[in-house]
């Protein structure tokens, strides 16, 4: 013990001795450390900003439209859009679906006094809150008779709120969109970007029937968005949904399907899967960097035993015991390697609590990888300040202070 | 009067007083046909007390006993004891414990820490003995006090001139009170006024401290302050002389 505080205090002596040298020994660290880090920071938070993206699509909601896959797909006959029937087959015989919605899009400019704004017209039924809730800051959502008579009463989002109304009272009041006069009934709290960028409040909600009426003028239906039950398995929900909507649209045998079903719990599941990996790649780079940081401290200190000669023949002559010059050195060696390590933790930190916002994802910090990263450049210290150590201590008294 | 045994020839010194003694000590460097024997049977004793001065042409081997006697070097063969124990039979970290306990070193190049102050110079030993703080200080400081560089003690030997930089790493080799003080060419690196002055210092620690002193040098004024000679000539003692009125430099003209 008493041997330990004493060459901890040699060590750290002759650490700032050479402030200079020793900064350049931990430099290497240093860099390692902090690489992995922030990286590894910076991966949870891109990793979390993605799953909140997803989320902002909604949990537990199976979306379904006519094609295949995101796009229309390719050539043919354009497959047929979905109508009210379909709503109501899946309502009434998929195991499992708390509530299914339809909509019909459309857009179009809102008009009031002098205020415009041109925005996305969103037809659907009641149950479009049910499937995913939204609470309102004021006013209700329309009844099942405006939505059979296909009123033209209209809950807007917070932006269209924002620009047309401009904080002043809204429920009640009428403002004008393409040609039609439609009466305010509610107003959205606000939610933000949606992961794909969108702005997911510029939206004006109305009733199924009066948008396919006034606006796109068929009965047809582009998206249903089908709710499911947490207690059902999703992908036996999407397998019945799956027949069902085959058998309604007449498709048989090997042939494809016509409409895709999208679970946005697979997606979120595929992209933090890849941001995953990104990471692991990341940090493994970031950790071999740690790595030649290591070795770059035991160069130094091979170095520094060889330029250090006739020092460690004079203590050694004084009446060190080979033991303590090793452990002078190795203690050298841990604690610029410990300091390389704390450096490097601050450093990280810094990076990854100023690049996180530019990567508009939140900063987590992670203390498992800080200790694994400080551990690391402790165990650096030790593996590679043992051989020069080794070295030093073996050296002849006399040879050391023959040595120029 | 210390009478050191050369060959068979010197008288045998009362067996009490007998601090080291060699006998029939080879030292053989290399191996095989470019093998050379540097020291070809060496008999000496020292007694407690003596202030011996070493002597001999370049290559007769003062320096490889004086490494042998300070135990940073074992014999080939023959037998050396010191206090009456058999230090060939002593491993590696013994004679360390042994230079640490009992020798002090003085070399031609000081050899001082560079870049550190001369009371942390004069400590270091105290530090591998495991005084505390306060002690080493008080130690450090008092053997300072005894070379006359108490004031200069924080100054780094690059700020000290040789004659200051060798009364340090004397300081050093004193600090924890050893029985031996082996120093080889103290004086060599300095001009003559300075030799003296550090003889002078020599003298004293021999005298009010008892620190028994072999000092190796080519300069007969220097050798001129030891109370014993000893000659050295291929790898032998050739022989031993006393000097009666140590310190009185012998005039020349
Ligand atoms: N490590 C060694 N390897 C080989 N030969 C050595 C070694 N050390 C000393 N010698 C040889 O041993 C002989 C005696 O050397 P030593 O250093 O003892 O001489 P010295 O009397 O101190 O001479 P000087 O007055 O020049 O210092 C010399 O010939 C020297 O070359
Ligand atoms: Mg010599």
């Amino acid at each position: 013990m008493q041997m330990f505080l004493t060459t901890l205090v040699l060590a750290l002596r002759e650490i700032r001795r050479h402030i200079l040298r020793s900064f350049l020994t931990i430099l290497g660290i240093v860099i390692g450390v902090s690489a992995v880090v922030t990286m590894v920071t910076l991966g949870n938070g891109a990793t979390a900003a993605v799953k909140e993206q997803i989320s902002s699509l909604g949990t537990n909601i199976l979306q379904v439209r006519p094609g295949q896959g995101f796009g229309r797909g390719g050539g043919g006959a354009t497959p047929p859009n979905f109508d009210l029937d379909d709503v109501a087959a899946i309502r009434g015989q998929v195991a499992g679906v708390r509530a299914v919605a339809a909509q019909a899009q459309s857009s179009g400019t809102a008009i009031r006094n002098a205020a415009n704004w041109s925005t996305t017209i969103n037809g659907t039924t009641a149950d479009y809150f049910d499937v995913q809730p939204w609470p309102l800051t004021s006013g209700r959502v329309f009844t099942r008779a405006e939505e059979q008579a296909g009123k033209a009463v209209c809950i807007i989002g917070s932006t269209v709120y924002d620009n047309l109304f401009r904080g002043e009272e809204a429920v009640g009041e009428r403002f004008r969109i393409r040609d039609l006069s439609c009466q305010v009934i509610g107003v959205l709290s606000k939610r933000g970007q949606s992961g794909f960028g969108g702005d997911q409040d510029d939206v004006v909600i109305m009733p199924l029937k009066a948008v396919q009426r006034r606006f796109t003028g068929n009965r047809e239906i582009r998206l249903m968005l089908v709710g499911t039950d947490p207690a059902y398995d999703t992908a036996a929900i999407q397998s019945s949904l799956q027949s069902l909507l085959r058998e309604r649209r007449r498709i048989n045998g090997g042939k494809e399907d016509d409409f895709n079903i999208f679970d946005t719990k697979q997606i979120s599941d595929t992209l933090t899967g890849t941001t995953t990996i990104l990471t692991r790649i990341v940090t493994a780079v970031a950790g071999i960097s740690l790595l030649v940081g290591g070795i770059g401290i035991m160069n130094i200190m091979l170095v520094s035993v060889t330029e250090r000669t006739r020092e460690i023949g004079i203590r050694l002559a004084i009446g060190a015991v080979a033991r303590e010059v090793l452990l002078q050195f190795l203690v050298e060696a841990v604690a610029l390697a410990c300091l390389g390590g704390i450096l490097g933790l601050i450093l990280g930190f810094v990076a990854s609590i100023s690049i996180a916002p530019l990567m508009k994802a939140p900063f987590i910090f992670d203390p498992q990888i800080n200790l694994i990263a400080f551990g690391f450049s402790a165990l650096i210290g030790v593996v590679f300040g043992y051989f020069p150590a080794r070295r030093a201590a073996s050296l002849n008294p006399i040879d050391a202070l023959r040595h120029e | 009067m210390p009478v050191p045994a050369a060959g068979g020839a010197g008288r045998v010194a009362s067996k009490a007083d007998i601090l080291i003694s060699l006998r029939g000590v080879t030292k053989t460097f290399g191996q095989g046909p470019t093998a050379f024997q540097a020291l070809k049977g060496v008999d000496m004793d020292v007694r407690k007390g003596d202030f011996i001065a070493v002597m001999g042409p370049s290559g007769s081997g003062k320096s490889t006993t004086m490494n042998i006697l300070g135990c940073l070097d074992v014999p080939t063969a023959g037998q050396f004891l010191f206090r009456g124990f058999a230090i060939e039979t002593l491993d590696r970290d013994q004679r360390a414990l042994l230079r640490r306990r009992y020798l002090g070193f003085v070399f031609q190049g000081f050899n001082l820490l560079a870049r550190t102050t001369a009371l942390e110079n004069v400590e270091l030993p105290l530090l591998y003995r495991g005084e505390d703080r306060a002690t080493r200080h008080r130690m450090g400081m008092a053997a300072l006090d005894k070379v006359g560089l108490a004031d200069w003690w924080d100054h780094t030997p690059a700020e000290l001139s040789g004659g200051q930089q060798q009364r340090v790493a004397i300081a050093r080799a004193i600090v924890t009170q050893p029985d031996v003080l082996l120093a080889d060419e103290p004086t060599g690196n300095l001009d003559s006024e300075r030799s003296v002055e550090i003889m002078e210092l020599l003298t004293d620690l021999n005298r009010q401290s008892g620190i028994t002193v072999l000092m190796v040098t080519h300069e007969p004024d220097m050798a001129a302050f030891a109370h014993t000679v000893v000659h050295f000539k291929d790898g032998l003692v050739d022989r031993v002389e006393a000097n009666h009125r140590p310190g009185v430099v012998p005039a020349l003209n």
